[in-house]
């Protein structure tokens, strides 16, 4: 397992968001981590990443992570891909690339191959990309070094649909060089990417197993996202 | 004629000064988050700094003392007192305020609370015929000493990674630390870069006032303040523009209106300026 998380607990701001979260990442593949809004998805990836106080264990590769500085486990190969995307708006597309940039051959060849367009708009400022262009950003970012992990959250939301397909093959490829621990709330995205899947229920662990176990039992997804199955089908 | 000419360039050369002050506490904000009160020590540090060696050294190296020393305590001050409050704003308010009160008694301690009359260059001394207008030369010492930083900032930022670091770190400084990069290294240049440039307007405000003294820091970074927020937080050159405007309308009213209506011109320019663009002249807007 790429990533063990052991009883994981964050308090914030007086709520006590995670309750002793639990779930294990496989060394290949996407592992989705799925819920209700508000139940501490995104959370979980923050404190993973040591952006947010934490109580618990978490192993990554086999080391603790809880209290190290997320720049050292991003080095160490943890690489992120924030909701919302978080590119630097006042920064131009190569200039989001290079400050990305950690190893002495970053893998442009592989960023410009799945993104051709990013090479076209390199001296455009990010901010004035689309939403899908800054999605490409983002994910390219985390492209250009060598990763053992990456943590995903939310990477279509608010993209038309022909944009989501697009990241949905992006991310499919990806996933053959590197695990992906996916914060998915498009069931369909879901379906196509992940081997495995993690619910999470008010703070805690509600379900972990197959995804294709979770996204074929009804009951199991009415109760647990609030949606039928039919509803990922497209 | 005469008279406007020679209140644009005193107005420009008092902008030069706060622009030398809110560049590196503009940076400082924008980047790390810190409400530095104690940036007017480091202005003060290296004025006295220079202003002790001046005699026995000469003026030229008893300036690149006073930035190296002044730059120097910047950095400490972030390594020591800042670094470990970065996440406890409250306490970093109360350090920094507590540091400035003290750094001038300490100031007056060693030197004296009288002011001390300050060197400048011979040439520094005569003034210019414009327009015919007799303009003292150190004004331009001051305005051409700030266009020179400000291009310097805007090539740094521009064409260096630690540049890249810090424009990136005023947007969104967890975001820079998940790439990978250890954000607080930028967290201590930015101290060292503004306790430069406040040691270099240290000694700059000594030449243009002819003397310096304890207190002298603290009553230029109140305007040095209003300059930062008028001109957005994090923006060198948002404190330029902001600078520019707050040096010449302080100039103008006091000269045409009557004393001390420039300060309140300035206080009602900061006002405005917040109720009709929050973000500064450059500011990004703030999140919704």
């Amino acid at each position: 397992m790429i990533l063990k998380i052991n009883d994981l607990s964050v308090r914030l701001g007086g709520s006590h968001i995670l309750q002793g979260v639990a779930f294990d990442v496989a060394e290949t593949g996407v592992t989705a981590l799925l819920g209700r809004n508000g139940v501490g998805k995104t959370t979980t990836l923050r404190a993973v990443l040591g952006e947010v106080p934490a109580t618990g264990e978490v192993l990554f590769d086999g080391r603790p992570a809880l209290g190290r500085a997320t720049h050292r486990l991003v080095r160490d190969g943890l690489g992120y891909v924030p909701e919302d995307r978080c590119v630097f708006a006042g920064l131009t597309v190569a200039e989001n690339l290079r400050l990305a940039v950690r190893v002495p051959s970053p893998d442009f060849d592989l960023v410009f191959d799945l993104f051709p367009e990013l090479r076209q708009r390199a001296g455009q400022r990010a901010g004035t990309l689309s939403g899908g262009q800054q999605q490409m950003v983002a994910i390219a970012r985390v492209l250009l070094n060598p990763n053992r992990l990456l943590l995903v959250d939310e990477p279509t939301k608010g993209l038309a649909p022909a944009v989501v397909t697009a990241v949905a093959a992006v991310l499919e490829r990806v996933a053959t060089r590197v695990p992906i621990l996916l914060v998915e709330q498009n069931l369909a995205v879901v379906r196509r990417l992940a081997t495995d899947a993690v619910v999470l229920e008010a703070g805690r662990t509600a379900w972990r197993g197959r995804a294709a176990d979770l996204l074929s039992d009804a009951d199991a997804t009415r109760s647990l996202l609030g949606v039928g199955t039919t509803a990922g089908r497209h | 004629m005469s008279t406007v000419v020679l209140l644009a360039l005193t107005g420009l050369g008092l902008a030069a000064l706060y622009f030398l002050i809110a560049s590196g506490l503009s940076l400082v904000f924008g980047l790390a988050g810190v409400l530095n009160f104690a940036h007017g020590l480091f202005l003060s540090v290296g004025a006295y700094a220079a202003w002790t060696v001046s005699e026995s050294w000469g003026l030229a190296p008893a300036v690149l003392l006073g930035i190296a020393v002044a730059a120097a305590t910047g950095a400490l001050v972030e390594l020591v007192l800042i670094r470990p409050l970065y996440t406890r704003h409250t306490e970093q308010v109360l350090v920094t305020v507590g540091l400035s009160l003290a750094g001038v008694a300490l100031l007056q301690s060693v030197w004296g609370a009288d002011a001390r009359v300050f060197p400048r260059p011979a040439w520094a001394s005569s003034v210019v015929s414009i327009a015919g207008a007799q303009v003292p030369a150190d004004r331009f010492l001051l305005i051409g000493a700030a266009v020179l930083v400000l291009l310097g900032l805007l090539a740094f930022l521009r064409f260096t990674r630690y540049g890249l670091v810090i424009r990136a770190g005023v947007e969104n400084r967890d975001m820079v630390s998940a790439l990978g990069i250890d954000v607080r290294n930028a967290f201590t240049l930015v101290f060292t870069i503004g306790g430069a440039l406040a040691g270099l307007a240290g000694i700059l405000a000594g030449m243009y006032f002819s003397s310096i003294s304890p207190g002298q820091g603290a009553s230029l970074l109140i305007f040095a303040f209003i300059v930062v927020v008028i001109g957005g937080l994090g923006s060198v050159t948002g404190a330029f523009a902001a600078a520019v405007a707050v040096g010449l309308l302080q100039q103008f009213v006091n000269y045409y209106g009557t004393a001390g209506a420039g300060d309140v011109s300035v206080v009602a320019l900061l006002a405005a300026v917040l109720l009709l663009r929050p973000a500064g002249l450059a500011g990004k807007a703030a999140p919704a």
